[in-house]
């Protein structure tokens, strides 16, 4: 640019051609800029938040497990039968952005694991985990256990959640034990509807006998119109102490490690 | 514009290239915390909840 300006001095341009070639090329380089900025965007939208909340979720994952101490077991001693370790714990809920518990779904990966936050705000859902909608019931409890996460970007915590079949059991580890659900059926519904937050999901009013977990995330993908509901139901409990259920003992000693 | 801003900067040449990629190294770092953030706001990508998006 500046070589080829001072090769055609020999014909000197009249000071408003000299502003105009400025005003021009400064425009074109703003414009260019823009582009690349928007391009940068698209890749940290994409791809960074991604790592940003993958690190981060296995950071508080690690803590969790610091906070277990080392008693917790990783393995189960007993032989994996149908003992009935009475009605499930429900342990309080912590306040904003506390960890409630690790959630395992095999049908995800060998090494799905991702935190169960308190609270459905973006601070919690756009770095920590899963969100737990702060109104609805903890795990365990009878009631609706509702919890949110991304379907893209930022982790996308439950990008596969239209993979689940009826009858996968999706598991829920908190510092009191271990609560095994199974998935039941999904539905796609618009944003507004609220009902399927309720006790007895999209049955408002009615009084639960079970424990659901419900969970909701993005729909369709890469898009909002919509939302993905997807609903379980609480299959058994054993507490932390009986060691985790034997399918995902491998899953739990890689996430938790040894204490 | 670019080309006067790196004619503008001070010391011997490897100076100005090093004070330029610590320049857009600086921008890079401004955008991802700030702007990048801020533009995500309006992508469809992060309405996961059921609900009003900003529930307590």
């Amino acid at each position: 640019m500046v070589l080829q300006e001072k090769a055609r001095t020999g014909t000197a341009p009249g000071p408003g051609v000299v502003i105009l070639r400025g005003t021009v090329q400064v425009l074109g380089e703003l414009l260019i800029t823009a582009g690349i900025v928007l391009l940068l965007f698209v890749g940290w939208q994409l791809w960074w938040t991604n790592v940003e909340s993958d690190a981060r979720q296995s950071a508080i994952i690690k803590e969790f497990a610091q906070d277990l101490g080392a008693d917790a077991p990783t393995s189960s001693p007993s032989a994996p039968g149908a003992v009935n370790y009475g009605a499930p714990v429900v342990s309080a809920a912590p306040g904003h952005a506390g960890t409630i518990g690790i959630m395992y779904i095999p049908r995800f990966g060998a090494n799905y694991t991702r935190p169960i936050v308190q609270g459905t705000t973006g601070d919690v859902l756009d770095t920590l985990g899963l969100g737990h909608y702060s109104n609805t019931a903890m795990p365990g409890a009878v009631g609706n256990f509702a919890v949110a996460g991304h379907r893209q970007t930022h982790g996308a915590v439950l990008d596969s959640i239209h993979t689940l079949v009826p009858g996968d059991k999706i598991y829920v580890q908190t510092k009191d034990g271990y609560y095994v659900y199974v998935f039941r059926n999904n539905q796609i519904v618009l944003p507004s509807r609220t009902d399927v937050l309720e006790p007895v999901p999209t049955r408002p009013g009615l009084t639960p006998t079970e424990s659901f977990l419900t969970m909701t995330s993005c729909n369709p993908r890469f898009g909002s119109q919509e939302r993905i509901i997807a609903y379980a139901l609480l299959d058994s409990w054993r507490p932390a102490s009986a060691g985790p259920p034997a399918e995902i003992a491998a899953q739990v000693a890689a996430a938790i490690g040894d204490g | 514009m670019y080309a006067w801003i790196f004619r503008h900067l001070p010391g011997p040449l490897w100076l100005r290239i090093a004070t330029s990629v610590l320049l857009v190294f600086a921008a890079l770092v401004l955008m991802a915390q700030f702007l990048f953030p801020w533009m995500s706001t309006f992508t469809p990508f992060t309405d996961s909840t059921i609900g009003s998006a900003t529930q307590p």
